[in-house]
């Protein structure tokens, strides 16, 4: 931006200085200030009579979740839901201006309740648009409930990828990355590091090996080899123990002392019973990746770029807390709902759903492109963050790995590949 | 003094005019400087170290000061600009500034507060705040009219352009355009406003009398995928008869009919330009390409690049000084 008043004759002032004495011929090409007449009469854009009201229904449970290992990581038993009041917040900034007025109501229940209990009364209240914080099971439950016909839930919460299979629904949208989409960004940039050994190290519960299955496909289609398995039950007890790591510093090279040549250890430990405890514990000295060490991930507190720097300092400053990946979800989630709404004019659950399977829809989530859902399973697309324990590493998709459509359709489930049967 | 010394005197002072070159200013976000070059040359004169994260610029209409958003700091640092001195700082530019613009007469401030959501006015002598205005969230481009009877401002995650009454400060218009508007441009005839969008990846031209979009136009380049396209930074020629747009990821600068809106090329410079800014004879466009941590200026009578500087690191922001 250069300042309008142009004027050359000072240049040429002080190039007169500067040689001394005799001048320049100063050819004072002043710009003169275009004075434009035009009406100072706004004709308001828009109607401020149009006034609509949207309803955003954050459901959820308070699951009982595995504790971080570490103790750096904090305990929160607010995760989602932070992050839908930041969005919502963001929302009516934008409603304001053009008669939208949005509320979000929280509707989370003990762990032993029954879901489709609230789930039908926010629903017959009219609510169709649904932010859900829920388990699997309980998700589904709440898709197939007749009242849910045509609402919109999205998933804030589950990587779990038969959702996006075979228990895939007609009205649910998926915010977080699948076990698939995490595990290809993880194997993209392994194999252009030509770390292309691994060793996969999972736990034994049932997300740790769906996480492990993922491994296995993530390193077929691209190339890397996993030259040994091992399962791993870590009774990880208590949290806090006065002393701890003299076991765990025998434990971690005997679990990893017999693989074959490897150039990376990755780890499939979702429910955190040992991950963490794999890192400089290696037999060999090996790089730690998977649910530990590098992680894959739709969000961190070490990302900054594509003003994601604004939405962490408004979130910590609303929650008081870092933004978690969940948070980022519910608040992707809010977003999406005001986006439509936004662009539509409208607060109908049918139409809005149209617009968001439509190819005008986009929302941005700091990725520094527009995000929008496929197609097949309703899994939104999104770059996908591989960050180290305190810094951000790269952000999948690697260069190189080509699609024909979205670059970022190379990670997880393609169309031809979907087992969905509820499409569109 | 005999007449042929004279004459040769003269005549040296007289060539030395067009030789003094204008001055480049490119601010580095990582490196929280300016990098300050001759605009032929293209030497560096002087690295400048301002507060942290320096990213939007603007020259007073003297050209006596450059204006500079330091948002880490929260503050503006005023730089002087013949001899590249940090001689003031206004703290009272609301928490972190991205951009800003001046109004012709030199005396009012506008800035954008990234992190809050409004828009901060300010005196420039003193800095005192004469007004606060919310827009929506994470405000960016801010324009000034020509006429200087509104201020036009972006608000990134709203998706709009504001249109604020200077007398009064108050948000007399809201337009929305496509995902993420980063910087709004008036024509020099102060007939319509340039919003680019960058994650929408369009542009949108607002006639400034209805205040609605009339013309909205995107981009398409042969082996580049869309989501790289980002429109960002904007300057119309001399004669007003082409637009230049930077397109960030895209790593090239479109070149855009005013008339018709066609794209009429597409010049490849370093990679992610960003801000844009041309030299007072109007014969040079130069980029400041945030990822290649360097400066490229094109020709703009035969739209090729011609070099490329490297100045300091996420070069953001660039504004040139006749």
């Amino acid at each position: 931006m250069i300042a309008r008043h142009s004027l050359n004759s000072e240049r040429c002032a002080r190039c007169f200085i500067a040689s001394c004495i005799f001048g320049c011929v100063l050819f004072a090409a002043v710009l003169v200030n275009t004075d434009v007449a035009w009406s100072n009469e706004p004709p308001p854009t828009i109607d401020p009579a149009a006034h609509l009201k949207i309803e955003i229904v954050y459901l959820g449970k308070e699951y009982t979740e595995p504790e971080p290992l570490s103790l750096v990581d904090k305990i929160y038993t607010d995760k989602g839901i932070q992050g839908a009041r930041v969005g919502i917040t963001e929302d009516n900034m934008t409603g304001r201006l053009i008669g939208h007025d949005y509320s979000l109501t929280e509707a989370i229940i003990p762990e032993d309740e029954d879901i489709t209990v609230k789930a039908r009364e926010v629903l017959s209240a009219g609510a169709r648009m649904i932010a859900a914080d829920l388990e699997p099971a309980d998700l589904l439950k709440v898709a197939e409930l007749p009242e849910a016909k045509d609402a919109i839930i999205f998933n804030i919460r589950s990587s779990d990828e038969r959702l996006r299979h075979e228990n895939c629904r007609r009205n649910v949208f998926h915010i977080p990355p699948d076990y698939a989409m995490r595990a290809d960004a993880l194997a993209q940039y392994l194999v252009w590091k030509k770390w292309r050994r691994w060793a996969l190290i999972s736990g034994e519960r049932p997300a740790d090996l769906e996480y492990a299955i993922a491994l296995r496909r993530a390193a077929k289609r691209f190339g890397g080899k996993i030259i040994g398995e091992k399962t791993y039950a870590f009774d990880g007890g208590s949290r806090r123990t006065d002393t701890g790591h003299q076991q765990i510093q025998t434990q971690m090279p005997l679990l990893t002392q017999d693989f074959a040549d490897h150039d990376v250890i990755v780890v499939a430990d979702i429910e955190e019973s040992f991950g963490d405890y794999l890192l400089f514990r290696t037999y060999e000295p090996r790089p730690i990746a998977g649910t530990h060490g590098l992680v894959a991930v739709s969000w961190h507190r070490s990302y900054e770029e594509s003003a994601a720097t604004q939405m962490q300092n408004r979130f910590e400053r609303k929650a008081g807390r870092i933004m978690t990946e969940r948070d980022y979800s519910a608040w992707l989630a809010v977003r999406a709902f005001g986006e439509a709404v936004t662009r539509t004019n409208t607060a109908d659950a049918v139409k809005i759903r149209s617009y968001i399977m439509s190819e005008e829809f986009q929302v941005a989530g700091f990725k520094s492109q527009g995000l929008n859902f496929r197609s097949w399973d309703r899994q939104l697309r999104q770059p996908i963050l591989l960050a180290g324990p305190r810094a951000l590493v790269s952000i999948s998709p690697q260069e190189g790995f080509l699609h024909p459509k979205y670059l970022t359709d190379t990670l997880g489930f393609d169309e031809p590949e979907t087992k969905c049967q509820q499409k569109n | 003094m005999n007449r042929a010394v004279f004459a040769f005197i003269a005549l040296s002072a007289f060539a030395a005019c067009p030789a003094q070159a204008a001055t480049v200013f490119v601010s580095n976000e990582k490196d929280n400087t300016i990098t300050v070059l001759d605009a032929e040359s293209l030497k560096v004169l002087k690295t400048v170290k301002v507060g942290r994260r320096p990213r939007g610029m603007v020259l007073t209409p003297d050209m006596k000061e450059l204006l500079i958003c330091a948002g880490d700091d929260h503050r503006l640092d005023v730089m002087d600009t013949t001899t590249f001195e940090i001689i003031r700082t206004h703290e009272t530019s609301g928490p972190d500034p991205e951009l800003l613009d001046i109004d012709p007469e030199g005396k009012i401030i506008y800035i954008a507060n990234e992190d809050d959501g409004m828009v901060t006015v300010i005196e420039r002598d003193g800095g005192k705040v004469l007004g606060e205005i919310p827009i929506g969230v994470e405000p960016e481009g801010m324009a000034v009219a020509p006429d200087n009877s509104v201020v036009v401002a972006t608000s990134e995650s709203t998706s709009m352009a504001h249109f604020i009454d200077t007398k009064t400060l108050k948000v007399i218009a809201n337009v929305l355009v496509d995902t993420r508007p980063r910087v709004s441009e008036y024509t020099a005839d102060g007939k319509e406003v340039w919003v680019t969008a960058e994650v929408g990846g369009t542009v949108a031209i607002i006639d400034t009398t209805t205040r609605k979009v009339k013309k909205k136009f995107g981009f398409e380049i042969a082996g580049v995928r869309p989501e790289l396209i980002q429109p960002m930074g904007i300057k119309f020629t001399k004669d007003a008869k082409r637009a230049f747009i930077a397109l960030g990821r895209a790593n090239r600068l479109a070149v855009v009919d005013t008339a018709t809106h066609e794209v009429l090329d597409y010049i490849l410079v370093g990679q992610r330009p960003w801000h844009i800014d041309m030299n007072p004879e109007g014969t040079k466009i130069y980029t400041a390409n945030g990822l290649s941590n360097d400066m490229t200026v094109v020709d703009v009578a035969t739209l090729k690049p011609e070099k490329s500087v490297p100045v300091g690191r996420l070069p953001w922001g660039i504004v040139i000084k006749p």
